[in-house]
């Protein structure tokens, strides 16, 4: 009897044990967040989502007028209306949706030189509320709180690529009880408001993978990056732009070997970051940049320089465990910091960059696939749901101040 | 410099400069009036602040108001000042720490007391109302610099990263690599003279960096010499030194020759000793790539790979390429020819007719040096093909060792090792890929080298040689530093005209 037992636990254990070993043969690691193991989730049939049908003026006439909408770092909310269009979330019937779309492009105002230009954006997103406000019901239903909108600008919906005019501003009034979907992300900011979707910018997935070389590639560069330490164009005297960080690192680090950092563009510069085990990922005038999508794409190792930045994903991605985070000040000695993370850590996060998942939840790739940054979206969302029942207004009740605001965002467009 | 306290300490600076000057000029009103009040009760204490009042002025007086100033900034502001000195000895002391651990510096990074000029007040305010309005605790604004004292790499970090390379790229090898890697025998003959500490220096360095057990058999001619041993014994790479009997040629055909029997004599000790892995022939002047080496694992019985031929094309009077050669020029691959399938056609060969008439004869002769129809170095086959026993079922198409050379016949190439060549297997996707480069560069036979290349004991006499290079030029010099001489140095330009045909290094 006893000796039957023994064998059944000996059994058992080794049962138990053979998975376990075998998930430290793979080069991959699943990856779990706070939210759970969320990333390979489907949201059809979790959530409805009703597009608007807004005239071409807010939408097909901007990308019409400049095509460069579409290719720049902000082309995600082209894409996102595009992707709704055709997805199997989308309902024609607006009294089962749980979710409202409005598609308004308000980062398709280009200038020559192809930035957008952040003026009349407030006025473009105050008249679309407007129109859905006059035209469906579901608008004063809940004064919002059951829309959304893509806002992928630098700071958001503050609209204003200017940090203190940005906070100055503060989010569109009219957006107040609706969730935002957008790239900036900071904790303790006034432009990123609770249960926003914070998403990666967009970056055109065929030119990444064009790019790809072989795995094999022995990895050789330590820390890598390419991009401007100071910007004399628009911070003149210095200790502006990136709050000092970059300029930080260029002063610190322009004489180690270990560190391949300069501003000019190589051609190889997607190759080169697959040969690199770091890649550095400091803030700009805003904190998030495209570097941290080429960099889970590419399988370096992001090290992120941004204080209180919030990541995309973040409650699907446990980025502490992805990632590297330097604060600012502690940028002198960086050389330190990474050069003392343990290889066994390393290697770990290499596994967990390796995941496909990850990878493919940093890109848009059009059409869209099955666990991209749309399907992210669209989960992000329907963990939100089911809606609170404050969401809805009681009949007359009425929580939006339309005159509120600068008089300039009054105006109509 | 730390500038990141910069904004505190600047207000501190500036404050308490202020309260310096009030202080100033407090420090003789109360003197006045104690000396006017105080007199009746306590005479010391009144002569006392007389005299502390008319040293203030007699200081006043000799340094200026801004001195003074100063002066009881640093008298009056110790409180303030030790606050930002403790914030800074904090972080410097965790800078110390490491650095004792790893590397002692010769000095401890100053405690700066700079002020940053100008801007402290714009910073305060930004501060202030950013505060504010967020309660974030990143300040919009502008933020200092900060940069550590010495911004120079640790050697101990260094290796430190070098290591973390080394295991990433050690775990990059198991996952994308070759799966279950054999070790590698790499068979080198090698003479002693004088190019040879360039040409196997390295080739030790690219065999050391090989991620594969590797066994080097160095075939020597002439016998085993000290020059060659010193330089295996330094080499940090397991290593065969064997003695071949004759001495190396000095005619290109015949070292060729030579060479073949040595690299035979290679084979013949990797029968005898029943090694297992990879042969790789190795010519001491060959360049390698490391691609070379993860790609020969493929291989299963015999393999041919693309060497690049670099044929050194002598000295300064190179004759231009004729028209012909300008249209189809000398293919410079020696290798296999797969067709459109992959499979082995053929054989592309170094067209050597261009250079029938003007190619060397001797080593060291400034022509052209040819090589072979095929080069060994091209070729690669597993160890176990040579051995004795067929345990491992060796292909009928491999001929025996023992039966070849034995009726005293050269070995031309090592084509000759298989009955049937056709089942060599192109390597290297069919050859396109380069991964080596066969190039033959030798200084004269008769060319003198110290031994070891140490020079002991050290030179005493310097004689200039017959033709040296700065004579034509020496005028032109000359009148260069003259010209340098009046500009910068106006009491020196006496003195220029005397050392006008010398220049400053043959001064002595």
């Amino acid at each position: 009897m006893g000796k039957e037992i023994w064998v059944v636990a000996f059994l058992l254990s080794q049962a138990l044990l053979l998975p376990i070993a075998q998930a430290a043969e793979l080069h991959t690691e699943r990856i779990s967040g706070s939210a759970g193991d969320v990333l390979e989730d489907d949201p059809v049939g979790r959530l409805k989502v009703f597009v608007y049908n807004l005239p071409r003026k807010y939408n097909k006439k901007m990308v019409d007028k400049d095509s460069r909408c579409l290719t720049h770092m902000f082309a995600t909310e082209i894409f996102m209306h595009r992707f709704l269009l055709s997805s199997a979330v989308r309902t024609l019937d607006p009294e089962e949706a749980d979710w409202f779309y409005t598609p308004v492009y308000t980062t398709c105002d280009l200038t020559p030189g192809g930035h957008p230009l952040p003026f009349k954006s407030p006025r473009i997103m105050r008249s679309a509320i407007q129109y859905v406000a006059m035209n469906w019901p579901y608008w004063n239903r809940t004064d919002g709180a059951d829309h959304f909108f893509v806002t992928p600008h630098d700071f958001g919906a503050c609209f204003h690529y200017q940090e203190e005019t940005a906070i100055q501003r503060g989010i569109l009034h009219l957006l107040k009880r609706a969730t935002l979907v957008q790239t900036f992300g900071q904790r303790n900011h006034v432009c990123l408001k609770e249960g926003s979707i914070t998403v990666p910018p967009y970056a055109p997935p065929q030119k990444m993978q064009a790019h790809l070389v072989s795995p094999s590639t022995p990895r050789s560069i330590f820390v890598y990056f390419r991009g401007l330490f100071y910007d004399v164009n628009n911070d003149p005297e210095g200790g502006y732009y990136a709050r000092g960080a970059r300029a930080s690192v260029w002063e610190n680090f322009k004489s180690n070997p270990l560190f391949d950092i300069s501003t000019d563009h190589p051609p190889t510069y997607y190759e080169d970051m697959q040969r690199s085990v770091f890649c550095l990922c400091p803030l700009g005038w805003a904190p998030w940049s495209p570097r941290l999508v080429e960099a889970v794409v590419f399988g370096c190792i992001p090290v992120i320089i941004a204080d209180d930045i919030v990541l995309p994903f973040a409650d699907a991605i446990p980025w502490e465990e992805i990632a590297v985070f330097v604060a600012e000040k502690d940028v002198p000695s960086l050389d330190t910091i990474l050069t003392s993370i343990p290889a066994e850590v390393i290697l770990r996060k290499q596994r967990l960059l390796a995941n496909p998942s990850m990878k493919q939840a940093m890109l848009f790739p059009q059409p869209a696939q099955a666990g991209d940054a749309f399907h992210q979206i669209l989960n992000g969302l329907a963990r939100k749901l089911p809606h609170d029942r404050s969401v809805y207004l009681k009949p007359g009740e009425k929580v939006l101040n339309w005159t509120a605001g600068p008089i300039g965002d009054l105006k109509p467009w | 410099m730390f500038h990141s306290h910069g904004t505190r300490r600047s207000n501190a600076a500036a404050r308490s400069s202020a309260s310096g000057g009030l202080e100033g000029g407090g420090v003789g009103s109360p003197a006045a009036s104690s000396a006017s009040e105080g007199s009746s009760f306590r005479p010391s204490a009144s002569t006392f602040w007389l005299l502390l009042h008319g040293l203030c002025c007699l200081i006043s007086l000799f340094l200026g108001f801004r001195f003074s100033r100063l002066i009881f900034v640093l008298l009056f502001s110790n409180t303030i000042y030790t606050y930002t000195t403790t914030t800074t000895t904090t972080i410097t002391s965790t800078r110390t720490e490491t650095l004792t651990v790893s590397f002692p510096l010769t000095h401890t990074p100053p405690i700066e007391t700079a002020v940053k000029p100008n801007n402290s007040a714009l910073e305060l305010s930004d501060k202030m109302s950013n505060q504010g309005s967020s309660h974030s605790q990143v300040v919009v604004g502008r933020h200092g610099i900060r940069i550590r004292p010495w911004p120079h790499p640790d050697p101990t970090e260094v290796m430190r990263a070098h290591r973390i390379i080394e295991r990433v790229q050690q775990e990059q090898r198991k996952w994308y690599g070759v799966k279950s890697p054999r070790p590698l025998i790499v068979i080198t003959p090698t003479y002693a003279r004088t190019f040879q500490a360039l040409h196997l220096t390295g080739l030790i360095h690219c065999l050391r960096n090989v991620p594969y057990p590797v066994t080097w058999i160095v075939v020597e001619a002439g016998g085993v010499t000290n020059e060659t041993a010193s330089l295996l014994a330094r080499s940090r790479v397991q290593f065969l030194h064997i003695p071949f009997h004759e001495k190396m040629p000095v005619e290109w055909a015949e070292r060729h020759l030579t060479e073949n029997r040595m690299r035979l004599l290679g084979l013949r000790v990797i029968r005898e000793r029943n090694m297992d892995g990879i042969v790789l022939f190795a010519d001491d002047s060959n360049v390698h790539s490391l691609d070379l080496f993860d790609e020969i694992q493929k291989v299963q019985w015999m393999g041919s790979v693309s060497v690049g031929i670099l044929a050194h094309s002598g000295g300064p009077d190179r004759t231009l390429l004729t028209e012909d050669e300008k249209l189809n020029p000398p293919i410079p691959v020696q290798g296999p020819a797969c067709n459109s399938s992959g499979h082995l056609i053929g054989w592309h060969t170094f067209n050597s007719i261009p250079y029938s008439e003007k190619s060397a004869t001797f080593v060291g002769e400034s022509a052209t040096v040819l090589p072979g129809k095929m080069e060994w170095s091209g070729f690669v086959f597993n160890a176990r093909m040579i051995w004795k026993e067929a345990e491992d079922g060796r292909p009928e198409w491999v001929k025996d060792l023992d039966k070849i050379g034995e009726n005293g016949e050269e070995i031309e190439s090592p084509l000759a090792l298989v009955n049937d060549a056709s089942f060599v297997e192109p390597l290297g996707d069919c050859g396109k890929k380069v991964m080596l480069w066969w190039m033959r560069v030798e200084a004269r036979a008769d060319s003198k080298f110290p031994p070891g290349w140490i020079i002991d004991p050290p030179l005493e006499i310097v004689v200039p040689a017959k033709r040296t290079p700065w004579q034509e030029s020496d005028d032109l010099a000359g009148s260069k530093l003259e010209q340098d001489d009046r500009r910068f140095t106006r009491p020196k330009s006496r003195s220029s005209s005397k050392r006008k045909n010398t220049l400053p290094g043959q001064d002595n």
